[in-house]
């Protein structure tokens, strides 16, 4: 029976590969991981100690535990790997690593077949050009889209799918490949632990029950951190109830990044963010209106801000000479039009669907409906509550869209996170051009294992892998199993080597309870448990996060503008908030989950402020904005910018890493390219 | 919501150490009431978090009593509107009622094989150990989901 919450109790296990998450990425790592530990253990006899542990339940765990309407990376057999890499490229505004993004390419589309195959179900596209639905399809006798079916395109890279139960498929098949006694759900891993005789390599993880009092310390060779993005760290536009109704999962708390650079791993990009334009309030996803319905987003005038300032593109050569603008871009064209207060924006839905009405049948216009909702009702249901809420028909009524609050993440149009060691093959750098990386650090883009950090035995994957956005569901997956082989071959190589925890069981454990004793210690000191100077609930602590990033690093007050006068008190309140958080008080394991949450999303939100300090320019107009260097110079800062953190000190080191194209991108823009 | 649960419908799972929503709920924010000290109501669940509620509806969908509705974010949405869903073995039946009244139902597939019928490894093959170092995943030569690209894309290999 677990201990009290005065004295948890303690369990511990020695792993070889210890899995932290239970999203995309760590359920396509145990898919393959546990076919080549099977492999292993029937050549060698050698059985390897595998776990996988989730803060939730796997089944509705990650970014995609609502589903989704669409896999948003899929390349198909008529477009070319170095065409992703391209794309990906350009939206993130030239500064991602071609190695990992051509890497994903390849090999994404294995994993939407076995999607597939599992029972995801796949829109089809008929002979006649006519779309059915997943289950349709199946019935009509369309072939898999492996049999050569074809896919109905909302994009060049999107896919539609009937994706309710997306998450609930994968999460099937990863559970039956680990089997039930390798998942541990409803333990939050808080802490990675260094090893005592090389402090360059991973030792392990500390975490807690969320449900019961115990306390948990895995000792493993290697580890997968891979627990998704950082949402919540700005002050959302809706801050009562509607808080929660954040773009990216709620849950997603930084913990990736945070764990990783208190490890030592190099960050690589966390200046940059995600600042989608969805539909306002809801943030429903937009991108089946603009490409599947043709609808146009237009100015309260009904003006097409695309079309209107498009010669503010010119600002920004290359990129703003590319066929599709990136995603900053877009956001920049659309700010105008606010700022000057030509608001609010909408997406011209009624245009749309009278102009596909025109030449459709009415049993046609009824399906068109019905997708227009689905569309909502398989990934952000929210957006459907305030449809019915506001009384909108999309045939009558437009409706607004909305630049976002700012998020962190690897993926989308996001490419932030850990540094990781790419594929051999496709001709990556094995040199550093540029001085003053720290000499520990490696210096090409490989360095023997796929997808480890610069801490030995530390991989990631998803929204972990830094400089590498777009990958979505299924390239996350699809990361997750490249992942898992290099640790497979990891723990061969290092399978005598016996890993010691740098810090004592009891001290580890005294940290992670410490917002309960906070609490205990203290909690009679006033007669209102919220209000104590003795200690902070993690909700004002998280309030205080989002003020001061909202304010000061270009959250939605600004209208995104920060600059360095700006971003040296952010600096401050920043550093004082990192001390405050030794004072956080946990009056439950409900509020101990939220206090270690919280801790993360502090430390991330650093390295997002380190790094755009540190980045002297604007390198994503219509994300942010440093008004003190309001310009993209290609010549000074067309390269990466990564971090290392020091756990001891409490200091962040950021510098330079030279930026290599390993595909040609001259082919995305209009005229050649001047650099 | 949030979500909220019913009082009249929800029978906290019948007393199972963990109800279906506390299971699911990806937040953590469902909990049973055991002896009705937090909310008045002993032996039923409810969401002790609302305003961290992403309104995923996994709480919605896996409620075996149809307990759980959501009554849609006060601070943004007006009052009267609703969104529920049944969920099935093969597809989901969602009913929408506007705040004026009208009403529209929708049924979609979410899944083309039964539930647990998944056979993550039959029929694919047993990789080699030799092999892990190859580019790719084991299951390469057999899901056609390999795009090798046009070598000369590469620039500097």
């Amino acid at each position: 029976m677990a201990g009290t919450f005065e004295a948890p109790e303690v369990v511990q296990e020695e792993l070889d590969i210890l899995m932290i998450g239970g999203g995309m990425a760590c359920c396509g790592a145990a898919y393959e991981m546990m076919r080549w530990a099977e492999a292993l253990k029937a050549e060698t006899g050698t059985e390897l100690k595998i776990k996988m542990v989730d803060k939730a339940a796997v089944d509705r765990s990650g970014a995609v535990a609502q589903g989704l309407s669409a896999i948003n990376t899929y390349i198909g057999s008529e477009q070319d790997p170095a065409d992703y890499t391209r794309m990906v490229s350009n939206d993130l505004m030239g500064i991602t690593r071609d190695d990992l993004a051509y890497d994903v390419g390849r090999n994404v589309d294995d994993s939407v077949h076995l999607f597939e195959e599992w029972g995801l179900p796949i829109w089809k596209t008929d002979a006649d050009g006519v779309r059915h639905d997943g289950a349709e399809s199946q019935k009509e006798g369309l072939p898999t889209l492996k049999d050569g079916g074809k896919p109905v395109r909302s994009g060049k890279w999107q896919i539609m799918i009937n994706g309710e139960s997306y998450k609930w498929i994968v999460a099937e098949a990863a559970k039956k490949a680990l089997g039930l006694d390798r998942i541990q759900e409803r333990v939050f891993i808080v802490k990675l632990v260094n090893d005592k005789n090389d402090p360059s390599r991973v030792a392990g993880a500390v975490g807690f029950s969320v449900r019961e009092n115990r306390i948990y310390v895995y000792k493993a060779k290697s580890v997968l951190l891979a627990a998704g993005g950082c949402v919540n760290i700005f002050r959302p536009r809706s801050v009562g109830e509607g808080s929660g109704r954040a773009w990216y999962p709620v849950w997603n708390a930084g913990s990736t990044y945070a764990m990783a650079a208190e490890a030592g791993a190099e960050m690589t990009m966390m200046e940059n963010r995600f600042v989608p334009a969805r539909f306002k309030d809801g943030y429903g996803p937009v991108g089946a209106w603009f490409l599947l319905f043709k609808a146009k987003a237009v100015n309260a005038y009904g003006e097409e801000y695309m079309t209107k300032n498009k010669d503010m593109l010119n600002d920004y050569p290359p990129y703003g000479q590319a066929a599709v603008p990136a995603s900053c871009l877009r956001n920049h064209l659309m700010l105008k039009e606010m700022k000057e207060g030509r608001g609010p924006i909408y997406m011209d839905t009624v245009t749309a669907l009278a102009a596909l009405a025109e030449t459709l049948t009415p049993k046609e216009v009824k399906h068109l409906e019905a997708e227009a909702w689905e569309d909502f009702l398989d990934m952000c249901i929210g957006q459907c509550g305030i449809w019915v809420g506001e009384n909108v028909d999309p045939r009558e009524k437009n409706s607004e869209l909305m630049p976002t609050e700012p998020y962190l993440l690897g993926s989308h149009s996001g490419c932030c996170g850990i540094w990781v060691s790419g594929p051999t093959d496709v001709g990556a750098p094995t040199t550093e051009e540029y001085d003053g990386v720290p000499a520990h650090l490696p210096k090409g883009w490989n360095w023997g294992y796929r997808s480890m950090t610069t801490v030995k035995g530390l991989f990631t994957a998803g929204d972990g892998v830094g400089a590498s956005g777009h990958k979505f569901s299924s390239g996350s997956h699809t990361e997750g199993r490249l992942a898992s082989k290099a640790m497979i071959q990891y723990a061969l190589d290092n399978k005598d080597w016996k890993v010691e925890l740098d810090t004592s069981v009891e001290q580890l454990v005294a940290d992670i309870y410490q917002p309960v004793r906070t609490f205990l210690e203290f909690k009679d000191y006033t007669t209102a448990i919220d209000v104590n100077p003795h200690y902070i609930t993690p909700k004002m602590l998280q309030m205080r996060l989002q003020k001061i990033m909202d304010e000061y690093v270009a959250g939605v007050g600004t209208y995104y503008n920060t600059n360095d006068k700006m971003l040296a008190v952010a600096e401050e309140k920043l550093e004082m908030l990192k001390e405050d958080s030794k004072k956080l008080r946990a009056k439950d394991l409900h509020e101990l989950l939220r206090a270690w949450e919280n801790y993360h999303r502090i430390l991330t939100a650093e390295a997002h402020m380190k790094h755009i300090q540190f980045r002297e320019e604007s390198r994503y107009p219509g994300f942010y904005y440093r008004t003190d260097k309001n310009f993209v110079d290609e010549e000074n800062w067309h390269c990466f910018v990564n971090s290392v953190y020091d756990k001891e000190s409490k200091k962040w080191t950021c510098f330079k890493r030279k930026h290599v194209d390993l595909v040609d991108k001259s082919k995305l823009f209009k005229k050649a390219a001047p650099h | 919501m949030p979500t909220f649960v019913r009082t009249e419908k929800c029978d906290g799972c019948k007393g199972q150490d963990k109800t279906a929503c506390m299971y699911i709920c990806p937040h953590n924010l469902m909990k049973l009431d055991k002896d009705g000290s937090e909310t008045g109501h002993a032996m039923k669940a409810f969401n002790q978090e609302p305003e961290q509620c992403w309104e995923c509806y996994s709480c919605v969908k896996i409620c075996p009593q149809g307990a759980i509705e959501c009554r849609h974010y006060a601070d943004i949405v007006p009052l009267g509107g609703s969104v529920q869903p049944l969920r099935g073995s093969d597809s989901i039946m969602w009913t929408i009622k506007f705040r004026n009244g009208t009403l529209k139902r929708f049924k979609f597939p979410i899944r083309t094989t039964a539930e647990g019928s998944i056979d993550p490894y039959g029929g694919k093959p047993m990789p080699k150990v030799a092999e892990l170092s190859a580019p790719g995943v084991y299951t390469r030569a057999v899901m056609g989901g390999y795009r090798a690209g046009n070598p000369a894309e590469l620039i500097r290999k």
